[in-house]
């Protein structure tokens, strides 16, 4: 009986927009809170998927490829900015201690 | 269609999960690991959504090299392998309702304007051919832009973390 309540449930593509806002907004929250800045980087890895995973989900639903295509886009910026991200962060650690985001405060006025 | 609504069900309770532990883990090598439960939920995801080349490549390109990318990182950083107390910021409860607020605001906007859209039942799996002549066709300049980026990038790292 259950099996054929859920059978009655068609796969709405609203729940995958939720589902992405739902991890976008968990990746903001970790940006927000979070003080290392690789804990950081892994967040806006999550927030970038979140925004592929309703590019693939409108492209199904509006039957059109180019949603899918941007998502390689979207995956290329993403690791570019893995590699810079870690680059900075272990010049950073050639001078200081921590990865903290709390202790580079140079530009503070 | 009761396989697809099981399954996404199944592997949305992994990716939240795993974000949340992401968020609230004290251990940055355990972030990455629940990272990985996240984007491998994704490529399930993509999966369901009949997207196959995608969710290859999300296998490979994020959970092979980015998820290394940032164990490197986490080894070259001398980061902490065990747990720390101060991985959060002092302000941190302010970030819950700031959290909450974003994601009412985009799911209300969501479902007002998507509401209740059906996904079409028979829509055909979008094969590799197909994304290829869109990424070579009209594509190609950004294409080739994207490419100069990642070189960039791998020059700009290289210059930025090179011992002088």
């Amino acid at each position: 009986m259950i099996a054929a309540l859920i059978a009655e449930i068609k796969p709405n593509s609203t729940w995958y927009l939720v589902l992405a806002a739902l991890l976008f907004a968990i990746g903001t929250l970790g940006v927000m809170v979070r003080r290392n800045a690789l804990v950081l980087f892994m967040c806006i890895e999550l927030m970038l998927n979140a925004v592929n995973l309703s590019f693939v989900a409108l492209a199904k639903e509006m039957d059109d490829i180019n949603g899918q295509a941007v998502v390689f886009f979207v995956l290329v910026v993403a690791a570019a900015e893995v590699v810079i991200g870690l680059g900075i962060v272990v010049a950073i650690m050639r001078k200081r201690v921590s990865a903290s985001v709390d202790d580079l405060a140079e530009l503070k006025g | 269609m009761v396989a697809q609504n099981i399954f996404f069900a199944i592997f949305a309770v992994i990716m939240v999960v795993g974000a949340l532990r992401v968020v609230t883990s004290n251990n940055v090598v355990h972030a990455a690991l629940w990272l990985v439960t996240v984007l491998a939920g994704a490529a399930g995801q993509y999966i369901l959504l009949s997207a196959e080349f995608v969710a290859v490549t999300q296998v490979l390109v994020y959970i092979g090299a980015v998820m290394v990318l940032f164990l490197f990182g986490t080894m070259l950083t001398r980061a902490r392998l065990g747990e720390e107390t101060d991985l959060n910021n002092k302000t941190w409860i302010l970030g819950i309702p700031v959290a909450l607020l974003l994601f009412g605001t985009m799911s209300y906007a969501l479902i007002d304007s998507f509401g209740d859209e059906k996904l079409p039942e028979d829509a055909t799996v979008v094969s590799t051919q197909v994304i290829s002549d869109q990424i070579f066709g009209p594509y190609l300049i950004p294409f080739w832009a994207l490419s100069f980026v990642l070189l960039a990038a791998t020059i700009g790292a290289i210059v930025l973390a090179r011992k002088d």
